[in-house]
């Protein structure tokens, strides 16, 4: 799972792909997801760095985070080929 | 043109151009202007040449030094060339830049006479390279050059659009000869579509494959020997009802220019093109149209560090501009509308006297 080559985020979460055009806005949580995506973090890396963040169970994390990531591969902000659900 | 610079640094030039109707389907006249106004190395003088009374840059005083009204293409090469020898009469016009698909054959052909006899210069393809990139042989032209084009039919006739049906696959696109498209997802739509544009835009019509994709533009200058001077990739963001582009946004997409500079290098493309291409989900890049002017947002490429109008001028007075390699991405354009107030007397003027 690897975020695409020269994605751009501002410190307000706004997202800008520079190989489509597109740009998106994300809220402080998001922007951390993708900063840790930057990092080379993995799905489990990821979710061991939001659990002290947020008082919730791990389950709904891993929900929530599976659907975020589902999203960014959607937008093609995470590689095609890395993104969850691809081949 | 004197080539010695003036009190601010600058080479004074005379730079005639048309496409002056800045509207919801802007002409790249306006845009091509501001470019040259941009200039460091160029003093410009603007002659606007118009087509009609209505053309807003015709009251663009800020842009637009002197503006003339010159014949429909229709007139012919004859009328348009005794309009430009009264114009050169009153006028030094160094450099012309055409900006419409409808002039440019009238263009083309007199451009030998207009140098020999008035000294105007011109930087435009010949008539076969014109004419090799037209929609409705544009997939030979693909072939020949290297470029995935969408197959299509080109139908003079009921009967043969119907044939083309036959062997076609929906949804399929029906195009005019000049503007207009339409998806059809049947046969009853494609029938709709056919006799609206023919209605529209006359015969030939186009039966084309669909390509499903995003549409991707590039604005590209070649120098007539296989150079590649400039080009600037672009996405549109918001387009309006006529397809035309409200909002784009300069994208990096290294594939898409290694495309665009082999062809303009294989075809020896000379003068501005705009290239627009569909890009499929797979990374494939089909090739839609070739236009052979500036495109309307080509003052998007001055704001990415690429002036492809100024290095028009530099090409058509015989120099050698160097290769612009580098553009920013993540420029964005955005058109806005807004209305001129002008006296009736400029109106009256331009209408009656065909000068402004």
């Amino acid at each position: 799972m690897k975020i695409s080559q020269n994605i751009a985020i501002s410190e307000n979460g706004f997202l800008f792909n520079p190989a489509t055009g597109d740009s998106f806005s994300t809220n402080d949580t998001g922007k951390e997801i993708v900063r840790l995506l930057q990092e080379g973090k993995n799905q489990a890396q990821i979710l061991d760095a939001m659990e002290g963040l947020f008082a919730t169970d791990r389950a709904s994390l891993e929900k929530d985070l599976a659907d975020f990531l589902y999203m960014l591969g959607n937008y093609r902000i995470l590689d095609a080929n890395t993104a969850p659900g691809s081949l | 043109m004197k080539s010695t610079p003036n009190a601010s640094g600058r080479i004074p030039c005379t730079v005639a151009v048309s496409g002056l109707n800045n509207v919801d389907s802007p002409g790249p006249g306006m845009p091509v202007i501001r470019a040259l106004r941009q200039s460091h190395r160029y003093d410009f003088r603007i002659v606007g040449l118009s087509y009609d009374s209505l053309e807003p840059g015709l009251y663009m005083h800020d842009l637009v030094d002197k503006s003339y009204q010159v014949p429909l293409p229709s007139a012919g090469t004859g009328a348009l060339m005794e309009r430009l020898r009264y114009l050169q009469s009153v006028e030094n016009i160094d450099v012309l830049i055409p900006n419409f698909d409808a002039e440019l054959h009238n263009f083309i052909r007199l451009a030998p006479t207009l140098e020999s006899e008035l000294g105007i210069r011109t930087f435009l393809p010949s008539l076969q390279e014109f004419d090799a990139r037209h929609k409705a042989v544009l997939h030979e032209y693909g072939q020949l050059h290297g470029v995935k084009v969408p197959v299509a039919s080109t139908v003079f006739t009921i009967n043969e659009f119907h044939r083309a049906l036959d062997v076609s696959v929906y949804p399929l696109v029906v195009k005019g000869k000049y503007y207009d498209a339409q998806i059809a997802h049947s046969a009853d739509e494609a029938l709709s579509a056919f006799y609206k544009i023919s209605a529209k835009w006359g015969l030939p019509v186009l039966v084309q494959q669909y390509v499903r994709g995003t549409e991707v533009n590039v604005t590209a200058l070649g120098d007539g020997a296989g150079k590649c001077i400039g080009a600037v990739p672009m996405r549109k963001l918001y387009i309006t009802d006529k397809g035309k582009a409200w909002a784009g946004v300069s994208i990096e997409d290294p594939e898409l220019m290694r495309l665009s500079a082999a062809l303009v290098a294989s075809a020896r493309w000379k003068g501005p093109c705009e290239l627009e291409y569909m890009r499929t989900e797979d990374g494939e890049y089909y090739l839609m149209e070739m236009n052979p002017r500036f495109p309307a947002w080509v003052y998007l490429a001055v704001g990415c560090g690429q002036n492809h109008p100024e290095a028009l001028v530099d090409l058509a007075l015989g120099q050698k501009p160097p290769a612009m390699n580098d553009y920013e991405v993540g420029k964005m354009f955005i058109r806005y509308s807004q209305d001129l107030v002008v006296s009736m007397q400029e109106f009256e003027k331009i209408s009656t006297l065909g000068e402004l």
